[in-house]
């Protein structure tokens, strides 16, 4: 069943790459030769032998700290915050969407201008906005994602379902005497699940940008948590003279995100490959 | 003897590595004469598409011509370029497809895309064009050809859209006509018309013409010559004569076998006079303003079959989707059993719905792909009351029950054939153990040898279990195959009704004439 997914090559790198980044966060106390927060040696550049002869692979910041290490442990946090900010949105925008879906009517008509409405909001400005009303946390980082991210979910959800609950089995349920519930969740979710997986692998790479960006701007995790947006944002400026203070971080979060996209688009096209074999 | 058109020799088309054969089309020798019909029949999956998309140099992606030639005017038109290929189609071939529909442009009028062929093919002034596209429309039979010509797709009917098809094909008087199944989604009265046409343009303009069609009943009506074919290889071939009344190979026999034929079975009449198992009375159902079923009433008892035959937009699925209550009528009664259903609300209306189940049209949309077949029909008995075990139980009994293998339990229905889905299907409605079974259309997606097969496994349940079953279909034929009664309806309103023998034999209205008329094959078989 899986084959199929495993001979394309987009599939293999982008899954390696993210793959990768899942098994560096799980093992981070592993991998980090240092403390993410203990001071050893302030703008090491990279591959340079410190004072004591330790070895500083992607060199320190100005605080002394380790940046490979603080990249390692950051890597924890994007992959947690990132996952579970992306499995609530998905949570909501499911329920929502197949709800709206499956019912139409007024319910369909109230569910989706609620959610035009949040999506008709600047995403940028609309984190900003909630970040700044309920603080920088880790929980409500999840609450922004969450809430800016489940309303695009929900209308994929709902258009996925409107089609689904047209077909004679969801029928067939239905004059079974079926209940509501087990025909939404038994019938109609497991058929939604090939363009939702696509989604979810672009949607987790976006997540990943954005509690990146929330960091940059000083909105994310508040220090000393290692975190990739926050240290390209304390790098910035000295980015000039050391460059390798931004760098390693931006490469860090633009090869976790390619790797989700590319993921992503192998399973699309092994998915439509299987469409049009069906 | 007459110069071939079209000589095909020899020709196979290779499928992709992993296809359940190694050619979509093998080793096929074909030619067509001017002013002459050949008709290539078989079933899904014979390759018979395959064949008519290469020969317009089309074949889908991921075939390939891996050997063979098709001559036609001294070329090969196996080994012209796409550039070679864009001055023939139109002009030298012309094709005709299934659906009518989705082969004209929803944004261009009719008059626009007449002329736009003239202007890729021709160097015709303005005027002319119009004025050819005018007598083409009229030759066509179409009425009103000015309105016509300024219209719409959407504006029009689906026999008046084949037509404009079979003009915009024709427009160029190509020598060839390649039409593939284009009567398959036509009503059957329409049909007739169109098939009336194809002949025309065989005995008036001596056009050459390939005609692929699924319905032996079709090929009888309009075939000089025929060639049927079956998993990519021509296994019989001959003149329409021969192949229909004295054929050679087996699988022609089991097709005309399988034709199903005007003429009603033997069905025992009624023992006794049972109370009926599913009342209809005074259905009355609008859309908004658009009134389509009008004082609609049937009655079936136990054991029998009442068969309710109509054209698209007669109202009869509109019947179905009342009876499962899908949608609720605007005024009327349905009873089950004697109980009223139409009031029933939440848990009164969902124990309701075990007594009455329905099969559906389309095998591969009645079945969750997600989900095995054996649970599937496992849950639908749990539904109706049995326990875990005995539902499991029951669903393997069914499956049996309904030709297929107990092993089938743990398969997803991508396992299996449209016909074994169809089987599925009925598994599922006779797992509640229902005393009404309705039948949308049920056989009209399968091959005719599967359709046979079913009909019979159909007859044979419904008898054993004694169910009232509800037949909806807009082909009599198959409606004289099992019915022991027949209720005829046009637009909304039933217009005839009587045991199918009756009815068949002896149709007291005119629009029952005109649809027996029209069969196709009428006669032949």
């Amino acid at each position: 069943m899986f084959v199929p997914y495993l001979k394309k090559p987009l599939v293999l790198i982008g899954g390696g790459l993210a793959l990768g980044w899942l098994l560096v966060a799980i093992f981070a106390p592993l991998i980090a030769p240092y403390d993410p927060l203990q001071t050893l040696q302030p703008l090491a550049k990279p591959m340079v032998a410190g004072a004591k002869g330790e070895l500083f692979l992607f060199g320190t910041d100005m605080l002394g700290r380790d940046i490979f290490s603080r990249l390692v442990w950051g890597a924890r946090t994007v992959v947690i915050y990132s996952t579970l900010a992306t499995l609530t949105a998905y949570a909501f925008g499911l329920l929502f969407g197949l709800i709206a879906g499956y019912a139409g009517g007024r319910t369909d008509a109230v569910l989706s201008f609620l959610a035009n409405v949040v999506l008709s909001f600047p995403v940028l400005v609309l984190y900003i906005v909630i970040i700044v009303v309920i603080g920088a946390s880790p929980v409500n980082i999840v609450i922004a994602v969450t809430f800016s991210s489940a309303p695009a979910i929900y209308r994929i959800v709902r258009g996925i379902t409107i089609d689904v609950a047209s077909r004679d089995f969801v029928k067939a349920a239905v004059t079974q005497g079926e209940s509501t519930l087990r025909i939404l969740f038994v019938d109609i979710l497991p058929n939604t699940t090939g363009p939702l997986a696509v989604d979810f692998c672009l949607r987790l790479g976006y997540t990943a940008i954005t509690i990146g960006t929330l960091g940059f701007l000083g909105l994310g995790l508040p220090p000393p948590t290692p975190d990739w947006g926050g240290m390209v944002n304390e790098g910035r400026a000295m980015a000039i003279a050391f460059p390798h203070l931004v760098i390693f971080p931006c490469i860090a979060i633009s090869s976790l995100t390619l790797g989700l996209s590319l993921l992503a688009d192998g399973l699309r096209e092994v998915n439509d490959a299987k469409e049009r074999h069906a | 003897m007459t110069q071939s058109l079209l000589q095909i020799r020899n020709l196979s088309v290779a499928l992709p590595k992993g296809a359940d054969r190694a050619f979509a089309v093998h080793d096929v020798s074909l030619e067509v004469k001017p002013a002459e019909i050949l008709c290539v029949v078989g079933e899904s999956g014979s390759g018979k598409s395959v064949l008519t998309a290469t020969l317009m140099g089309a074949a889908p992606r991921g075939l390939r011509v891996a050997g063979g030639t098709a001559e036609m005017g001294g070329r090969d038109l196996l080994t012209l370029t796409e550039r070679q290929w864009r001055d023939i189609r139109g002009k030298d071939i012309g094709m005709i497809f299934q659906e009518p529909m989705a082969s004209l442009n929803p944004a261009l009028t009719v008059a626009q895309q007449i002329e736009e062929v003239f202007e890729l093919h021709s160097d015709y002034p303005r005027a002319e064009r119009a004025a050819r596209a005018k007598k083409l429309v009229e030759e066509m039979h179409l009425p009103e050809p000015d309105r016509i010509l300024k219209s719409f797709p959407h504006q029009l009917s689906g026999g008046q859209c084949q037509r404009v098809v079979i003009a915009m094909a024709l427009a160029m008087s190509p020598k060839l006509l390649i039409a593939d199944e284009p009567t398959t989604a036509l009503d059957v009265t329409t049909q007739a018309q169109v098939l009336k046409l194809i002949r025309e343009l065989r005995d008036n303009h001596g056009h050459g013409i390939i005609f692929i069609t699924h319905d032996l009943g079709v090929v009888a009506d309009i075939a000089d010559r025929i060639a049927v074919m079956r998993r990519g290889e021509v296994v019989e071939i001959g003149s329409a004569e021969q192949v229909l009344k004295a054929p050679q190979h087996d699988y022609t026999k089991t097709l005309i076998a399988a034709v199903p034929s005007l003429v009603p079975r033997d069905r025992p009449a009624a023992e006794t006079e049972e109370a009926p198992a599913l009342t209809v009375s005074a259905l009355n159902h609008s859309y908004g303003a658009k009134q389509v079923l009008h004082d609609i009433t049937l009655s079936v008892a136990p054991g029998r079959v009442l068969s309710i035959v109509g054209e698209s937009g007669s109202g009869k699925s509109t019947i179905a989707r009342n009876l499962i209550r899908l949608t609720d009528p605007t005024s009327g009664t349905i009873a089950v059993g004697g109980e009223p259903i139409l009031d029933l609300k939440g848990g009164a209306l969902r124990r309701m719905r075990r007594r009455i189940q329905m099969i559906f049209q389309d095998p591969f949309g009645s079945l969750n792909p997600r989900r095995k077949v054996g649970p599937m029909i496992a849950r639908a008995a749990m539904l109706s009351g049995a326990n875990r075990a005995e539902a499991v139980e029951r669903a393997k009994e069914l499956l049996e029950l309904v030709g297929l293998q107990r092993n089938a339990y743990d398969r997803r229905p991508a396992a299996f054939s449209g016909g074994q889905r169809q089987r599925v299907g009925i598994a599922r409605a006779l797992a509640m153990r229902p005393d009404v079974l309705i039948a949308d259309e049920s056989v009209s997606a399968l091959d005719v040898s599967v359709q046979a097969q079913v009909l019979d496994l159909l007859a044979d349940l419904q008898k054993r279990l004694s169910l009232a079953v509800v037949f909806i279909t807009h082909d009599l034929r198959v409606a004289a195959q099992i019915s022991d009664e027949i209720v005829v309806m046009s637009k909304g309103h039933v217009v005839e009704r009587g045991p199918a023998n009756e009815v068949l034999t002896r149709p007291q209205h005119p629009y029952t004439r005109d649809l027996i008329e029209a069969a196709p094959g009428r006669g032949a078989f």
